[in-house]
């Protein structure tokens, strides 16, 4: 038997960053205490490095390797960029509150660089071998990551109930996928793909339970309602640094992972997870967006405001045209973009023995640090769509493809569900701006890094607002080929 | 040799980037510098609108000074800008207002004063961007994007419920606009793009027509504000700073007039005819009932935002009493000399409004009190403002010889000829607005001194004085001379009947 070595160019991207892990890893551990900062540098260094990888990459022809089970196309090269500049913004905003919280940083740089390995593989996955594996990786990390503050039960509290949630979903996954096995005799997707018409017409109940429990998982992933019960919990008991974490990359993931499941795998069977979506995604922004208004802790309303944005982000895979898929896809970048200042703000101004959770806490940042509560007024009025900022694009994207593909009752609903919404974003803005602060001192950020970042995340808010173009293109490009 | 200069654009952009500037002027140690970055950025700005004028054609009703260049290509979105008779009126209005404003708010705003001319030098840009964009998804943007700064001057400068009206204010408003997004999508499916004069093309049939004449009308009788969804103003007007309910009496609420101008007449002329009886019988409602609900007001902000509902009333009978004078008489005359009526209305109401406004944000920074009755005998004590005042006052009223008094003639004239009754309604105005701000003036400035308060006010001082002056000036101009006005837009005004009227089914 011959033996042709697969080409490992697509995944050259996962080779580096699973070598550098093991670099970052053996410096920690032989660097001494007062030197392992270096373990920062090293782990910006992967990231960057992985995110140059994929930037090269773009353009290169669409891929399949390693017998089937892999895949470099620019949708997932897009997703993998985003997740790894995001991830690098997520560690220049942690790292103040990491030094002065005393985490183990290396644990903590670890276990970011695992789960993003996970979801580059996760995005380039192309069976549901690979895709599971890429979903566990990039999943275990982030449940130790939220118990890494292992002196505050809250945050024990929230590791627990993510992983039992986690393996659920896991569960609901894999059994779905063994279900469409069952059906089609293949993991891989391509072959799924081929095998589906034929197989939808033998065995349509298998296909059907399938893909319900597939979605069903996926969609537990994501925190999207009535899967949504975990997302407010975790946000609130996760540390504010691993709150921001969980609250940005892994939606791209999630997305992917609904992408590759639903769009790719099953079109054929497109009109039954079209109507599951829609019961979904009305259901999210109506439970998001309502419940949001009552909440008094930041990281709670942001969550429910999570859950809103991801049923937004599904109008676009409803309306079932390329258009579409790639408005979503635009739409979950931008929600990431706009979630990581939003938390980048909040694990900012979190000090030493102080997390900030209530909404209260902003009062007269206007009055402390006119700057940071700019950058925040800008995320809030892009989350809550108001032009000129890129939020409010990225709501017209999908809702114009779905005008497009002749659906006008579902963005009606939508824009009503987006108004109510618009309140509890307001409420950030009042009391940043309107109230009086509860101390006088001004807020000063001290490292540099987190000031560019924060500075550059607000900036992208606002510009991306004014010139949506380039990324809108992409974003459609991904999936016009 | 002004061909080559984006002059639109320009007039967009300089005020933006005056505000962003005056934002990072420093704290309110260095509050001059602020104010003399915002009163030389509206001043250029003013300077812009001159050649804009001068260079301007009346004869014609096409677009001028266009500009085209692609926004977002996926989505057909364009930056298209361009004005015409009726538009550039509102640009150079919105640039007056604002330099008005930044002189008037010189010394009563004290606090983030930066900020605050920021604030309103954004706010201009962005109104003007209404009126001077042709593509609807841009008119869209600076539409909801103006909210953003109005919310925080509300909020942050405003009175005591500031909170309250703030956010009342943002929602309602947001409201109305989110289902002229969606009908603005559908149009789009009909033209592959988003240019408004391109929608006027488009045959729609009645259905359509009346559903997207109902977004559309949602959107801008929020903003007008139309009774019964008026609410918001009153609240808003009361506790913004003098300078925030200038802008909004002035600017704000013409929005929303503009935009049936330019959308849903055009667009859906025979939904807009077919509705033109409840549209009536709303104005009318606003012209009598609010005005009554004027009379009983004791705060002085609010009796203004009142009669400015009442106003506004008068320009949407304006609008759409012209389909029934076309039914009745066939006569495109009398409809054309209605319609210019309710634009000199619409003007005109800004300037005597504003002024009013202005005047109230007088009385307020020297006793701090918006009540009617802790005044009195203030004649005795500002001569000089008492006249300044009277002149408004009686502008608002509609005395001949002021801008107030074209409007509404012409308005009642026209309306005469569609149906008596509605004559009857809309003339009561001219005795109601007499009972509420003749009355107002009166218990405001004549009779005795009374208390402390109004014995230690001091009269007109520079800043205060110039604006008050030019303000007057520009009442009395219009009141003598409208035909200042009705040149500019008669040609756009006559293209705009045509389509309003020509069906499209």
């Amino acid at each position: 038997m011959n033996f042709t070595p697969p080409d490992f160019l697509p995944a050259i991207g996962e080779m580096f960053t699973l070598g550098m892990i093991c670099v970052v890893m053996l410096a920690y551990l032989f660097f001494d205490k007062a030197n392992r900062g270096i373990t920062y540098f090293l782990a910006q260094i992967t990231l960057l490095g992985a995110a140059i990888i994929a930037i090269s990459l773009y353009g290169h022809p669409t891929e399949i390797t390693f017998d089937g089970s892999f895949v470099l196309d620019s949708k997932s090269l897009l997703l993998k960029i985003f997740i790894l500049l995001s991830s690098v913004f997520v560690l220049m905003y942690t790292r103040t509150y990491i030094r002065d919280n005393e985490i183990a940083h290396g644990e903590f740089y670890l276990l970011v660089l695992f789960s993003v390995l996970g979801m580059e593989v996760l995005v380039s996955a192309y069976s549901f071998l690979t895709l599971y594996l890429g979903l566990e990786i990039f999943s275990l990390p982030l449940y130790a990551m939220i118990a890494l503050r292992h002196n505050r039960p809250v945050c024990q509290e929230a590791a627990m109930k993510y992983f039992l949630m986690g393996a659920i979903a896991s569960g609901f996954l894999l059994y779905g996928m063994s279900l469409v096995y069952g059906a089609c005799a293949s993991l891989n997707i391509q072959e799924i793909v081929s095998m589906m018409t034929i197989s939808a017409a033998t065995q349509p109940m298998m296909l059907t339970v399938g893909l319900v429990f597939i979605a069903a998982g996926a969609l537990f992933k994501l925190g999207v309602a009535p899967f949504h019960m975990w997302v407010p919990d975790v946000y609130e008991g996760a540390p504010n640094a691993m709150a921001l974490f969980i609250a940005t990359a892994p939606k791209l993931a999630g997305f992917a992972l609904l992408l590759r499941l639903l769009v790719e795998t099953m079109p054929a069977l497109f009109p039954q997870w079209d109507y599951l979506l829609i019961a979904v995604a009305v259901l999210s922004m109506a439970v998001g967006n309502i419940i949001a208004i009552a909440q008094d802790n930041i990281k709670r309303m942001l969550a429910y405001s999570s859950i809103a944005n991801m049923g937004y982000m599904l109008l676009g895979l409803i309306a079932g045209t390329p258009r579409g898929y790639g408005s979503a896809m635009f739409y979950i970048i931008i929600y990431v973009v706009m979630s990581l200042g939003a938390f980048g703000i909040i694990t900012l101004l979190s000090r030493k023995g102080f997390e900030l959770e209530k909404i209260d806490d902003f009062k007269g940042l206007n009055a402390r640090n006119p700057w940071l509560a700019l950058m925040m007024l800008l995320i809030m009025f892009s989350m809550a769509g108001v032009p000129p900022s890129v939020g409010f694009f990225a709501k017209v994207g999908v809702l114009e493809s779905l005008v497009r593909a002749d659906i006008v009752w579902l963005p009606a609903v939508a824009l009503v569900f987006a108004i109510i919404g618009a309140y509890y974003y307001l409420r950030v803005v009042k009391v940043m701006y309107f109230d009086e602060p509860l101390e006088k001192t001004p807020v000063i950020l001290e490292s540099f890094d987190s000031q560019l970042a924060i500075s550059i995340n607000g900036l992208a808010v606002f510009f991306l607002g004014l010139f949506p173009t380039a990324l809108i293109e992409l974003c459609q490009k991904a999936f016009s080929a | 040799m002004f061909n080559d200069v984006p002059l639109l654009s320009l007039i967009i952009w300089v005020p933006v980037i005056g505000g962003i500037a005056c934002m990072f002027a420093g704290d309110d140690r260095k509050a001059t510098r602020a104010r003399c970055i915002a009163l030389l950025t509206a001043f250029i700005n003013l300077l812009l609108c001159v050649p804009l004028y001068l260079n301007f054609d009346k004869t014609t009703a096409n677009m001028q000074f266009v500009e085209n260049v692609d926004w977002i290509a996926k989505f057909g979105v364009h930056y298209h800008l361009g004005v015409d008779g009726i538009s550039i009126l509102m640009v150079i209005l919105s640039t007056i207002t604002t330099f008005l404003v930044v002189i008037a708010s010189w010394r009563p705003i004290k606090k983030n004063v930066a900020q605050y001319m920021a604030a309103f030098l954004i706010m201009q840009g962005m109104m003007v961007g209404v009126f001077e964009s042709l593509d609807s998804i841009l008119f869209y943007v600076f539409w909801e994007g103006m909210l953003i700064p109005m919310y925080l001057c509300i909020g942050m400068w405003g009175g005591a419920r500031r909170t309250y009206a703030s956010i009342k204010f943002f929602l309602y408003t947001f409201l109305g606009s989110a289902l002229m997004l969606i009908a603005l999508l559908y149009l789009r499916t009909k033209t592959n793009n988003f240019d408004i004069v391109g929608f006027y093309a488009v045959k729609l049939t009645m259905t359509e027509q009346v559903t997207i004449f109902i977004a559309f009308l949602l959107a801008f009788a929020v903003k007008i504000p139309m009774w019964p969804v008026h609410t918001w103003l009153p609240d808003a007007h009361t506790e913004a700073p003098a300078g925030g309910s200038v802008v909004l009496a002035a600017l704000m609420l013409k929005m929303g007039i503009y935009g049936i101008l330019r959308f849903s007449m055009p667009i859906t002329p025979d939904a807009s005819s077919h509705l033109s009886g409840l549209m009536i019988v709303l104005s009318l409602i606003a012209i009598v009932y609010i005005a009554i609900v004027a009379i009983g007001q004791t705060d002085m902000k609010r009796l203004i935002a009142y009669s400015s509902v009442a106003h506004m009333g008068f320009t949407t009978l304006a609008c759409f009493v012209i389909y029934k004078i076309i039914a009745k008489t066939g006569d495109v005359h009398d409809a054309y000399l209605t319609l210019e009526g309710g634009m000199v209305q619409m003007l005109s109401h800004a300037f005597s409004t504003g002024a009013m406004f202005l005047g109230v944000g007088v009385l307020y920074e020297r006793l701090h009190s918006r009540e009617i009755s802790s005044f009195g005998g203030v004649a005795h004590k500002m001569p000089m403002f008492a006249a300044f005042f009277m002149l408004f006052a009686l502008a608002n009223v509609g005395l001949p010889g002021t801008s107030g008094f074209v409007g509404e003639f012409l308005i009642i004239l026209g309306s005469f000829k569609a149906n008596y009754v509605i004559t009857l309604f809309a003339a009561t105005t001219l005795v109601l607005s007499a009972v509420y701000t003749l009355w107002m003036y009166k218990r405001i400035f004549f009779g005795k001194v009374e208390t402390a308060g109004v014995e230690s006010m001091r009269d007109l001082e520079m800043p205060e004085y110039s604006v008050f002056a030019i303000l007057a000036l520009l009442v009395i101009f219009i009141g003598v001379y409208p035909n200042a006005l009705l040149s500019v837009f008669h040609t756009s005004i006559g293209h705009l009947l045509e389509l309003s009227t020509t069906s499209k089914l």
